[in-house]
């Protein structure tokens, strides 16, 4: 495989690892025609996704070209971006219950 | 291109050939389950409906059990009732039987119980069994296909190429003018303005919004976030975030054809085409709500390994995840690992799925037929048991 990681959409912030990524390596990561090279931060396993920019806590999580969640944390270029650091915006009965 | 199939007097055509054990309540099961243990040719379709019910799920069990009984993968049915059930037995009977099966019903509380309700039900179903071994596949265009689309125990694969395989598969045989019936509405959370963006018009877009904006208020009403329930725990290890993000993964099953209409749980469709029905992305109820709208065949993708068949309707499985495609082999159908590698095109493997489900449809058998792993069969409720 010519690439390590992919970006479906070249507006998104996140990219899903394709194979096991060991830290502090540099990888692959495709986004349509454009090769990006991104050192990830920390162990990232198969299928699972890390920031290809710095993203604020706050920010949209961009994959597919659309809103998957929220940064609950500021996630650097290169860190996992999963549920540690991510929440969803759908579905939220916890926050009804508390009113928000 | 054509498949082989059963033709059925009311014009529908099926991929299978069973005798249909339909138990009509949970308290039937034992009953219809050693029945169709002791008679070759037949298969048990088992619940925990049926009783102590509101009527909006009274009605649905009548629904759904009329929409089984009419599968074309059906070429006779047995109904098994206690007695003292909520389900309108006789007519459920009644309406299977307007489709020109043969349909009987045993009552254990009126015949003396189970000893002798299992007798008599074995006798009439090696009867049915005999007669339906007597019909011939023959050849059938390819719009005669009903393939319904699920996606279970998925992972980030999924949403990179087994569902995007999957709607390939899913509009070619709409162009075949065949139907294809997509549900998991929970899985519509956070992709709804793409699919109603597929809408034929703007009243059918509306319809898929209301359908999610249900079922979302059904499971905030509980208080709490889905996450875990969904994406479930599995899907979260797999590397799936949010519900927004499995969504769009799931989506991609349906292909680009337009949506011709939404339909409730479990309803026939009345049209060729893509269509939407609601149901939730549970294993044993949309299998059963996909089967009850007369699927004669269904796609099922899956990322982690998801084993789960239907009794009557042949369940597909296919991955684009390695590891489960190297350790599951024994659930797994076909592999669309090609696509990850970037050796295969989605357009490709869309076709070799096309190819697979013709060979299926035309007698081929699953890897949860071969392994007997068809048990996974529900209704799907809306209130509560009381």
């Amino acid at each position: 495989m010519e690439y390590d990681a992919i970006m479906i959409k070249a507006e998104d912030n996140v990219a899903t690892a394709l194979g096991d990524l060991a830290q502090s390596r540099e990888y692959r990561v495709t986004a349509g025609d454009a090769l990006l090279k991104i050192k990830v931060k920390e162990p990232i396993a198969f299928g699972h996704k890390f920031a290809v920019v710095d993203i604020n806590e706050g920010e949209d999580i961009i994959k597919y070209g659309e809103v998957i969640g929220r940064a609950t944390a500021p996630i650097l270029k290169g860190a996992h971006a999963h549920v540690q650091n991510i929440e969803s915006l759908r579905g939220r009965g916890d926050l009804v219950k508390k009113g928000a | 291109m054509e498949f082989w199939g059963y033709g059925r007097s009311d014009g529908s055509v099926g991929t299978r050939n069973y005798v249909g054990i339909l138990s009509t309540v949970i308290c039937a099961n034992e009953v219809a389950e050693n029945i169709s243990r002791q008679v070759a040719g037949t298969t048990a379709f088992l619940h925990h409906q049926g009783c102590c019910q509101t009527p909006i799920d009274i009605e649905r069990v009548n629904d759904v059990l009329v929409g089984l009984g009419r599968n074309p993968n059906l070429a006779a049915v047995l109904l098994v009732s206690l007695g003292c059930e909520s389900t309108d037995v006789e007519k459920v009977a009644a309406v299977i039987a307007q489709s020109g099966k043969r349909v009987e019903i045993v009552v254990i509380q009126e015949i003396g119980g189970a000893a002798k309700a299992a007798a008599k039900g074995i006798l009439i179903s090696q009867a049915m069994a005999v007669e339906a071994s007597e019909q011939r596949r023959a050849l059938f265009p390819l719009n005669e296909l009903v393939l319904g689309l699920k996606c279970g125990s998925s992972d980030t694969t999924s949403g990179l190429s087994s569902n995007p395989a999957v709607g390939v598969l899913s509009d070619l045989v709409v162009e075949a003018g065949g139907t294809s019936i997509l549900g998991e509405v929970t899985e519509f959370i956070g992709a709804e303005h793409l699919l109603a963006r597929h809408a034929r018009d703007k009243e059918t877009g509306k319809k898929i919004l209301d359908l999610v904006d249900r079922m979302e208020k059904r499971a905030v009403q509980m208080g709490f976030d889905i996450r875990g329930g969904q994406p479930t725990g599995g899907n979260i290890k797999g590397g799936l975030t949010t519900i927004e993000e499995k969504s769009l993964g799931a989506i991609a099953k349906a292909g680009n054809a337009p949506i011709q209409a939404v339909y409730e749980y479990g309803v026939k469709p009345g049209v060729k085409g893509l269509v939407v029905m609601d149901s939730p992305g549970r294993e044993p109820e949309i299998l059963t709500g996909l089967a009850a709208a007369g699927a004669n065949v269904i796609a099922f993708t899956t990322g982690r390994g998801a084993p789960q068949g239907f009794p009557f309707v042949p369940v597909i499985k296919l991955t684009g995840n390695e590891n489960t495609w190297k350790n599951l082999r024994d659930h797994m159908d076909v592999s669309v690992v090609s696509i990850m590698e970037g050796t295969e095109t989605l357009a490709e493997a869309g076709k070799r799925l096309l190819s697979e489900t013709i060979e299926v449809a035309s007698g081929k058998r699953t890897k949860a037929e071969i392994s007997g792993y068809t048990s996974s069969m529900d209704i799907y409720m809306v209130g509560p048991v009381i």
